[in-house]
């Protein structure tokens, strides 16, 4: 094979030949004769560069990845004069450069296996044949060529993929319920309102590698027999919105999506419907209303979706992540994919680690890694040498585990019976600093925030939950407030008709079992051992330290300081409202909290 | 724009968008730069390119990078030719006629070894 230096791809969109890509062409092989570089420069077609409408005609130059936008057959020749014979750019009809990679994820670290974030940073989620380059629609045209709809569903069951929005429910298990499903027509929906704060390894997937969850549905719809599907994804997400909607336009250009695809006479399309971010839109019933144009409320279940799901049809409804597995379980197999994971939970899933850990950000670890290895050897360890106090997995429904609980290998049971969930992935990490007692109030003010309110122990007894702990962080806690709170979490548990609710006292009850006697400082001692809830701290000066500088008495917002240049200053703590302010600006670590 | 009929389209499109993303994907190899300023042209860098190339076609050598720059500015060194190996640091060479471009790929891009006598201080 000749070696080309240089080759030149361009794009042969038929916007671009509208626009005269064939008359550019002529002309730069013209040119490329006349300065004898046929030999050295390749010229290729590709079927699209850039966006044709804005910036065709339109070609690449490599090695050095040059764009050239907006030609005519008259700018060709000053561009091989000064690309090609001198090695200059020309920038004048440069397009800025649009840089793939990835900055919010990082390089992974040695205990991570990164499937699902495989190609991200690494392909551009907005070019559909870069996901095609990395074996992207292979599994589908396996899929559509070679399987039955019940093959697909049975690969899927011994895979033992489970849903990764939190609740584990066995994928093949859902699939094979929507098709026994008389009913027609049948509907697939992809669940990518991420909701839990701080959690966005959902929107990585649908900026990232969009493909990967179209793809995955696809494969699911032709496993159902369902022919349309729904993204619902949360307005607060406008890229994804924006890449998901690039990539179900070319999918159908390609013909990947729409009518008879590869051939197979399976006919199947995507909508994106958007959610205006109420948390409970996340349930799966009142995401289903919310797709109708209805209230986004949860309703009793049975029927489930899959036999009574959108506009009372069928409806087969998974997480993004979980959609974003099956492509590479049909591709490469049950035998590679059940290598990774625990006994019970297969696979790899992605975490938004936040919190006090020294490396934040998304990873992905095979199921069944311990909290451990994924808090120290991933994470870091804590921030500035801190000591570990809780993990908390799941998002806000969640529980909070301590560090006896550090060795527990993360999977859909052991997180359960530990008193927490996997959730969707979310995992808070707090330090020695954190007060537990605050932690639950916080954690209860957005669940009680979000309650939908159609049901009276959500909408009542968070609330009450709420007023409850708000007390004792306020030093007004009473003995009997303790027994209240676990009959209020017993009956919220069993009474509420969704996970919201089911899941909201999560927390509290957790932080009750881990850490009772921090409920206990507050209520009898009316001391906060973690030095957080304002009513319960002073601020007071060391004398020793102080040098009279003056600085705090300048900065607090209430002068409840006073003290003469150089003589030691004193707090007025009838006047000071613990805000904290003094001990931020004082350079002589002269300010403590009592 | 390439409607994808068949399974077979689809594989042949995979070829296609690889190719597309190897030569896009510059990690792990060679990369060989010419200067090639006015001076450098006039100096004879359009030979050197030449002699290169031959090079690489003739040894069938894998995953090279040969780019051309402007003017290097190392006055009066024109033509001028940094080989990168991946990993390594640049090194410059000067002067670089085209039979001293044959012993640099052969000593340096083949074989690993720097050409120390036609090395210059970049």
């Amino acid at each position: 094979m000749a070696y080309y230096r240089s080759t030149v791809l361009v794009s042969m969109d038929p916007v671009c030949i509208d626009k005269g890509a064939l008359d550019v062409k002529e002309q730069l092989i013209k040119e490329l004769a006349k300065h004898n570089l046929s030999e050295e420069v390749q010229v290729l077609d590709i079927p699209r560069v850039g966006d044709p409408e804005t910036e065709g005609p339109d070609f690449l130059v490599y090695p050095e990845g040059s764009h050239y936008i907006q030609l005519t057959p008259a700018t060709v020749g000053p561009i091989v004069m000064e690309h090609f014979i001198k090695g200059r750019e020309l920038q004048q009809y440069k397009a800025q450069m649009r840089d793939v990679t990835d900055e919010e994820l990082g390089e992974p670290k040695d205990k991570e296996i990164r499937i699902i974030l495989e190609n991200i940073g690494k392909i551009d989620p907005r070019n559909i044949e870069d996901y095609i380059a990395v074996d992207g629609y292979q599994a589908l045209a396996k899929v559509l060529g070679e399987m039955t709809p019940e093959a697909v569903i049975q690969t899927i069951l011994d895979s033992k993929l489970r849903g990764r929005g939190g609740a584990g429910f066995p994928t093949g298990m859902k699939w094979k319920f929507a098709r026994q499903a008389p009913d027609t027509p049948k509907y697939m929906v992809c669940n990518a309102d991420e909701g839990d704060p701080g959690a966005f390894m959902n929107r990585k997937v649908l900026e990232g590698d969009p493909h990967s969850v179209l793809e995955g549905m696809t494969i699911g719809a032709y496993a159902v027999g369902a022919n349309q599907g729904y993204i619902y994804c949360r307005a607060e997400y406008p890229i994804a919105v924006s890449t998901l909607n690039i990539a179900i336009k070319q999918a159908r250009e390609y013909g990947l999506l729409g009518k008879d695809i590869l051939g197979s006479g399976f006919d199947f399309d995507i909508e994106v419907r958007m959610g205006a971010g109420a948390f409970v839109c996340g349930e799966e019933t009142a995401l289903l209303a919310s797709i109708e144009g209805n209230r986004g409320e949860p309703r009793v279940r049975p029927p489930f979706p899959a036999s009574k799901g959108l506009w009372g049809k069928p409806t087969n409804i998974n997480n993004v992540e979980t959609y974003a597995n099956v492509p590479k379980i049909i591709l490469r197999g049950l035998e590679w994919y059940t290598s990774m994971g625990s006994e019970k939970s297969k696979g790899t899933k992605t975490f938004a680690l936040a919190g006090d850990v020294a490396n934040t950000g998304l990873i992905e670890v095979p199921l069944g890694t311990t909290l451990r290895e994924i808090i120290y050897d991933i994470g870091g360890g804590i921030k500035e040498g801190k000591a570990f106090k809780a993990v908390q997995t799941g998002g806000p429904m969640g529980g909070c585990l301590p560090a006896s609980n550090l060795d527990l290998p993360v999977d859909y049971e052991t997180l359960g019976a530990a008193g927490s969930i996997m959730g969707s992935g979310g995992m808070i990490v707090m330090d020695e600093d954190t007060c537990m007692v605050d932690i639950a109030r916080f954690f209860m003010e957005f669940t009680q925030d979000e309650s939908c309110g159609k049901c009276v122990p959500c909408r009542v007894g968070t609330r009450r939950i709420l007023e409850i702990l708000e007390r004792i962080c306020a030093g007004k806690g009473v003995p009997e407030d303790i027994p209240l709170l676990r009959q209020l979490c017993s009956e919220i548990i069993q009474d509420s008709l969704c996970g919201l609710g089911q899941g909201a006292p999560n927390p509290v009850i957790s932080t009750m079992k881990h850490f009772m006697d921090e409920y206990e400082a507050h209520i009898y001692e009316k001391r906060c051992p973690a030095k957080v809830c304002r009513s319960l701290i002073t601020f007071d000066i060391l004398p020793e330290k102080c040098t009279g500088c003056t600085v705090c008495a300048r900065n607090c917002p209430v002068s409840a300081i006073t003290g003469e240049r150089k003589q030691t200053h004193v707090i007025n703590t009838e006047i000071c409202i613990r805000c904290g302010i003094c001990k931020q600006v004082c350079n002589f670590d002269a300010v403590v909290i009592k | 724009m390439p409607t994808i009929k068949s399974i077979d389209d689809l594989k042949r499109l995979r070829e296609e968008a690889q190719k597309v993303k190897e030569l896009r994907d510059q990690t792990g190899k060679t990369q060989i730069i010419v200067g090639m300023g006015t001076v450098g042209i006039a100096a004879g860098a359009r030979e050197t390119l030449k002699e290169i190339l031959t090079f690489i076609e003739d040894h069938h050598l894998p995953d090279i990078i040969l780019r051309q720059t402007g003017n290097i500015g190392l006055g009066g060194q024109d033509p001028v030719v940094q080989v990168i190996l991946p990993g390594a640091e640049t090194v410059t060479y000067g002067k670089v006629t085209p039979a001293m471009a044959t012993r640099i790929m052969e000593e340096h891009v083949v074989k690993g070894n720097i050409v120390q006598e036609f090395r210059i201080e970049a």
